[in-house]
């Protein structure tokens, strides 16, 4: 990450530009195929010889217990509900991630701080607020956005694992029932995930195509990011594999 | 007088009362407002308390990562926030929309000074607490370092707890050497923020019930357009104005 930085006020330890690694962020609405492409990616670059670390959403060892007792109790107001995940997403961040990239890995995250900014826009309106709760997080290498569109994605959420009282925003009262609040949360988080793909240059990828289709869209924009000097794979000597 | 600083935010809209205190471990701050507590109880007011980390949803995690020392400054900063969100969201806001007199034990003021002298942006958690309302009273109990440590020694506790006294921080492998440090540099903290903030300083090496008067004299003068909600109030005057009655005075 040689020209690495934060999105806002940072983490006042640590000089990003120390990194040497490579953080790409996958991100996309529920039920987009995102994890399944993740695994297919961690084994594309391992077969390659490169160190992988993934980090997921809520995945972390402090948060995803609260988060999960929080979703349950539905009791969750606007700000709390941002800053759990901020809390997550820095407890993975400072434990899980910075000391990757220091160490020279690629992280993949399945999903990034857009996902918490859109869903916090869906819910207040206000853009800035989130933002500057994440204003930590360090800008990744690629963000990778997996497009769908809702009726698509309506077929396939039927079709896998159904939809659920968070995915269909049950929260904000959207709809009459878990469908109508399903399509229109998803819809709205989409147009917003849209937005930010041109303010934030994401490398949008069209997730209706086939696995293999979105697989190769998926290693040819992150393709680029491994010719750098540092992982120059012809010199496999020059790497010390880490125990992860 | 200096243009710097943003503009206070306005006061909130609510018919209740807000009145925080703040203070470094040791100098009395809750054993005032508990008095204070029973003094509005006394006057008739309905009073609602609550306490700086402690939501039920937050809890627990604050006490599993200071047990397993995890904690950064950062999600030590980001679950206090959580907490104060959740407790602002379900504890003081409805109190206040009643028309309650609520009493916060600790403020967003503890974070900007804690926070801040364990290493996070002060920028960013001014941010992060935007959301706060700002209180009707704030009251600030200032206490010189050697006192509090005396009173804390002294007192029931006897010995000082690990984040209290700063020992993530590394200042010094002596726990009340390292309170002290880690408190001075909090006490500096809270001195830009009264002025910042405008916060109610008091004297926090009087007598006990010395400080307790002083504080029962400002906050009467700040109630005395206070009207706390009765029960019937309302109704009653939607009666009259229904059936033409002339209003009683």
């Amino acid at each position: 990450m040689v020209d690495a930085r934060y999105f806002g006020d940072g983490l006042t330890n640590l000089n990003p530009s120390d990194l040497k690694g490579k953080l790409i962020a996958i991100e996309g609405t529920d039920g987009v195929g995102r994890s399944t492409h993740i695994e297919m990616l961690q084994e594309w670059l391992e077969v390659q010889g490169y160190g992988v670390l993934t980090t997921g959403w809520t995945r972390s060892n402090l948060m995803s217990k609260t988060i999960e007792m929080a979703k349950e109790g539905n009791i969750l107001d606007r700000w709390s509900f941002s800053l759990l995940y901020a809390t997550d997403f820095a407890d993975r961040l400072e434990h899980e991630v910075i000391p990757a990239l220091r160490s020279g890995f690629i992280v993949l995250a399945d999903r990034y701080i857009y996902t918490a900014l859109a869903r916090d826009y869906v819910r207040s309106g206000n853009r800035q607020w989130v933002r500057d709760v994440f204003g930590f997080a360090l800008v990744p290498d690629l963000v990778c956005y997996l497009r769908i569109d809702i009726e698509t994605l309506v077929l396939r959420v039927i079709e896998t694992k159904g939809m659920n009282f968070w995915e269909s925003g049950m929260d904000l009262r959207l709809g009459s029932d878990l469908y109508d609040s399903f399509k229109k949360y998803q819809s709205l988080l989409i147009e917003e995930f849209d937005k930010m793909a041109e303010e934030f240059h994401f490398e949008v990828i069209d997730a209706r195509k086939s696995p293999d289709e979105i697989q190769d869209a998926l290693r040819s924009k992150i393709q680029p990011l491994l010719t750098t000097p540092l992982r120059s794979p012809e010199l496999p000597s020059d790497r010390t594999i880490q125990p992860a | 007088m200096s243009e710097q600083s943003p503009l206070p935010k306005p006061p909130h809209p609510y018919p209740g009362k807000l009145i925080t205190v703040e203070g470094i471990d040791g100098s009395g701050k809750s054993t005032q407002l508990l008095l204070l507590h029973k003094w509005l109880e006394s006057k008739g007011h309905r009073v609602f308390f609550t306490e700086w980390n402690s939501s039920e949803l937050v809890k627990d995690t604050t006490k599993r990562g200071k047990k397993n020392k995890s904690l950064t400054p950062t999600t030590f900063s980001l679950l206090h926030a959580t907490d104060f969100a959740s407790r602002l969201y379900h504890e003081i806001l409805p109190p206040l929309k009643a028309g309650m007199i609520v009493l916060a034990d600790r403020y967003m003021y503890t974070a900007f000074a804690r926070d801040v002298v364990r290493g996070v942006s002060p920028e960013w958690i001014r941010k992060l607490y935007s959301f706060a309302i700002t209180p009707d009273m704030a009251f600030y109990f200032k206490v010189p370092i050697e006192v509090a440590i005396s009173r804390l020694l002294g007192g029931t506790r006897g010995q000082f707890k690990f984040y209290e006294a700063g020992m993530d921080m590394n200042l010094s492998p002596d726990v009340t050497e390292s309170f002290r440090i880690f408190q001075s540099r909090i006490l500096a903290q809270y001195e830009k923020i009264v002025d910042e903030y405008q916060l109610i300083t008091m004297d926090a090496t009087k007598e006990i019930e010395a400080q307790q008067n002083d504080m029962r004299r400002l906050v009467g003068e700040a109630l005395k357009d206070y009207k706390p909600r009765r029960g019937t109030h309302g109704r009653r005057t939607v009666f009259w104005r229904r059936f033409d009655e002339p209003k009683s005075e």
